[in-house]
């Protein structure tokens, strides 16, 4: 292989650091192309295999290397209806190129980075959203406008089906618009994604709080929606259970990032949400989020500190376990480490310090060291006696995962849950132990990936349809939940 | 948008807002709260419901001017529209028929008591009332509480109306009169809750009180709202937002109220500063 993989143009480190503007800037043209004249066609495709939607991947980039953007589009759309947020936020590195046949001897194909590319152009040109089928005369009511929901959606519009989706937040996207900052995946390209999905006819209800506004039952019943899909995702932040959670300066990394991206806290004061950041920073955790949670206070620190004429703040990730059990992607610890974000492995906090007007001023730690796996597999971290330590910091943000919110499930019988609060659902069709009622995403699974969570909205979209299309699908249909069942097909 | 159906100035700096939002108003019940949000730049400000109609389709929020954001919303007029309001959030009151019940109501804390009071007089109570403020002028909504309490007490701090006192005189009179008060609300500023709940504490009768702390998404997802509640944490969002005010950890509250003083400081001077220029220079 002659060509070498294409590497992503980025923006360096130390410019980076004080802006919210996109890290990685994309391919050229140029390079685009070189990247397709890599790909080898395999007939076995194992890339397709690799990707939780099924990208007919090898077909996209064919479509690229002959020039034909607009074809590589929209074979791409023909699975994926979000692909310029996938080609920016998914895993490549552990799906499709991880299986890449060039990647056994050769780096893989750059996968994302062409997705990326295609959809990107795409969008430069305005999409063109499919014609618009035969409608059913079927409703489905979508709850949760984030990666699952929003796939689910566009999917059942394509088939023909009538899909309102009753969103929470003031904004549509999920995650996608309030965790993921705009470093990673600008606003701009959530905004873009949502309105193709509006295109496709689907009505998208904001500040639409399903338990409180409407129940699950109502939207059924009085609102005579014939399906739901629940895509509300793990939204309620885990805390320690230490001394000193509550003080002043303590953050869950949902509540930071969401007054950071969502509210554009880094704004302020011409958008009025604040956001505060102190000197020194201690991010607990070494997830994805962690390191989101992490980069954006080293950006919203170092713009106030130069505005006050002080040196930039100094960020620390601190993580129990070792660098070898970090479940961040690599390219983002890669990233933070780049932009000078200190890592702290193997070290615990086991108190929040605070002064007497209950702000925070340090944290106590203990290190720890590995011992045998755990259930998961890893290592499991053990406390070292009498190796306490503090760490001045003023700012702690937790980002030790989420759990399911539970409001939505208001009045809402025969949904059951799982022991973490997590709906049961069939792993192939997402159906619920309640009638007419779907479930995908982090709200089945636990706080997962994006693509994941797609993955899940897209098997529901299949199987509502069957449900929808099979005789006496929909409200009038008293049967048993069986009619949906995916395996029976 | 939501629109502003009507707009009464009720002092200089509290301001009650009659807003269209049909769904809301059908799902409200007494003790619950919205989010508003006024306009893309908008933080999101939580606001306990003062007032809805399922008829009118509408839902009533009085508000002080403390900061930027309601200094901003008080800037509304009828006819204007919020970009977002979102609702009913929190749990509702608890209303049963307890027997004898006291709701206190303290400066704009008179707005939410209003509903629960309301409430209780429906489902039987013999319902005891105080409303106090710092002085006459802001003071509102005595008529409305007048005709659904059966007594009615009202107070100013400084004696410029009604019987000058604190709210918690009254409390402590009524309570030392009476045996038969079974349960009380106090709302209003968190540091008059404080004290309400110490005043009620001696005589051993529950006090409810409906806390009012920061908070971003209202439905649990950020933990902004995290009060100490007889030791333990909850979300006043959606744990809440009524709680046993004899079990509230009152100073942290009072101090997570004041986290980003500064920060709103400095964004109140700026958009005075702004408007107080467009108004000279226009």
């Amino acid at each position: 292989m002659s060509i070498p993989r294409q590497p992503m143009p980025e923006q360096e480190a130390s410019e980076r650091r004080a802006n919210f503007f996109e890290v990685a800037q994309g391919l050229t043209p140029e390079m685009a192309k070189q990247e397709a004249e890599r790909c080898l066609q395999c007939k076995n495709a194992p890339c397709v295999a690799g990707c939780p939607v099924e990208v007919p991947i090898p077909e996209f980039i064919l479509a690229l290397r002959g020039g034909d953007v607009q074809e590589a589009a929209r074979v791409l759309k023909s699975k994926n209806n979000l692909p310029a947020i996938c080609g920016r936020v998914c895993p490549q590195e552990s799906q499709c190129e991880s299986v890449c046949t060039l990647g056994k001897r050769h780096e893989p194909v750059a996968i994302g980075r062409l997705e990326r590319y295609v959809a990107d152009w795409e969008l430069g040109q305005g999409s063109i959203p499919p014609e618009k089928p035969e409608p059913t005369g079927k409703r489905v009511a979508v709850i949760g406008a984030g990666p699952a929901g929003l796939t689910c959606a566009a999917d059942l519009a394509k088939m023909g089906h009538g899909v309102e989706v009753f969103e929470s937040l003031h904004a549509p996207g999920g995650v996608l618009i309030y965790g993921i900052p705009e470093f990673r995946l600008p606003k701009e390209i959530v905004r873009a994604e949502v309105d193709y999905v509006r295109k496709l006819g689907v009505e998208i209800h904001l500040n639409a709080v399903v338990g409180k506004l409407y129940t699950i039952d109502e939207l059924l019943e009085e609102h005579e929606f014939d399906a739901a899909f629940l895509g509300t995702g793990a939204g309620l932040p885990i805390f320690m259970r230490i001394p000193g959670v509550n003080l002043i300066g303590v953050y869950s990394a949902n509540e930071f990032l969401t007054r950071v991206n969502l509210m554009k806290g880094y704004l302020f004061p011409d958008y009025d949400t604040p956001v505060l950041v102190g000197e020194k920073v201690a991010v607990i955790g070494a997830g994805n989020v962690a390191m989101d949670s992490a980069r954006c206070a080293l950006r919203i620190g170092t713009l106030q500190a130069l505005e006050r004429g002080e040196e930039p703040p100094e960020v620390h990730i601190v993580y129990r376990r070792s660098r070898q059990e970090v479940p961040a992607r690599e390219e983002e610890v890669h990233h933070a480490e780049q932009e000078g974000i200190v890592f702290d492995f193997l070290t615990n906090p086991v108190e929040i310090l605070g002064d007497d007007k209950g702000q925070v001023v340090g944290m106590r730690c203990i290190r720890m060291e590995l011992g045998e796996p755990d259930a998961s597999g890893r290592r499991r971290p053990i406390p070292i006696e009498g190796s306490e330590f503090d760490m001045h910091v003023h700012t702690v943000i937790m980002a030790l995962g989420t759990r399911p919110n539970p409001i939505v499930f208001a009045d809402s019988g025969g949904l059951e849950r799982t022991q973490w609060g997590t709906v049961r659902a069939n792993e192939a069709t997402g159906q619920t132990t309640k009638h007419r009622v779907w479930a995908g995403g982090d709200i089945v699974t636990g706080a997962a990936t994006v693509i994941s969570a797609m993955g899940a909205g897209k098997q529901a979209a299949a199987d509502i349809d069957r449900f929808l299309k099979a005789d006496g699908g929909g409200k009038a249909d008293g049967g048993g939940k069986a009619d949906g069942g995916g395996k029976a097909e | 948008m939501y629109n502003i159906q009507h707009k009464e100035v009720l002092s200089e700096t509290n301001k009650l807002m009659v807003i269209e939002a049909p769904q809301i108003a059908r799902k409200a019940k007494a003790g619950q709260f919205v989010i508003v949000r006024i306009d893309e730049n908008g933080e999101r400000i939580p606001l306990t419901i003062a007032d809805f109609s399922q008829e009118e389709g509408t839902v009533t929020i009085i508000f002080q001017e403390v900061g930027k954001s309601t200094m901003k919303l008080g800037a509304l007029e009828a006819g204007d529209g919020v970009a977002d309001l979102v609702g009913p959030l929190g749990n509702p009151t608890e209303i049963e028929n307890y027997g004898t019940v006291l709701c206190v109501g303290g400066g704009v804390g008179i707005a939410p008591v209003y509903p629960i009071a309301r409430a209780l007089k429906e489902a039987g109570n013999t319902v005891l009332g105080i409303i106090g403020a710092r002085t006459r002028e802001l003071l509102f909504w005595e008529e409305k509480m007048r005709s659904v309490c059966d007594e009615l007490t009202v107070c100013t701090d400084d004696g410029t109306y009604g019987r000058m006192a604190l709210v918690t005189q009254p409390i402590q009179e009524i309570l030392t009169e009476r045996s038969d008060v079974s349960r009380v609300w106090a709302i209003g500023p968190a540091i008059m809750m404080k004290f309400c709940a110490r005043t009620t504490e001696p005589f051993d009768v529950p006090t409810i009180v409906s806390l009012n702390s920061i908070m971003v998404d209202g439905t649990g997802m950020c933990g902004a709202c995290r009060v100490s509640i007889g030791g333990e944490t909850k979300f006043v969002c959606v744990d809440g937002p009524e709680f046993d005010g004899h079990l509230v950890d009152w100073d942290l509250l009072l101090a997570r109220q004041r986290i980003y003083l500064t920060a709103e400081q400095k964004a109140k001077e700026a958009w005075v500063e702004e408007h107080t220029c467009r108004a000279t220079g226009g």
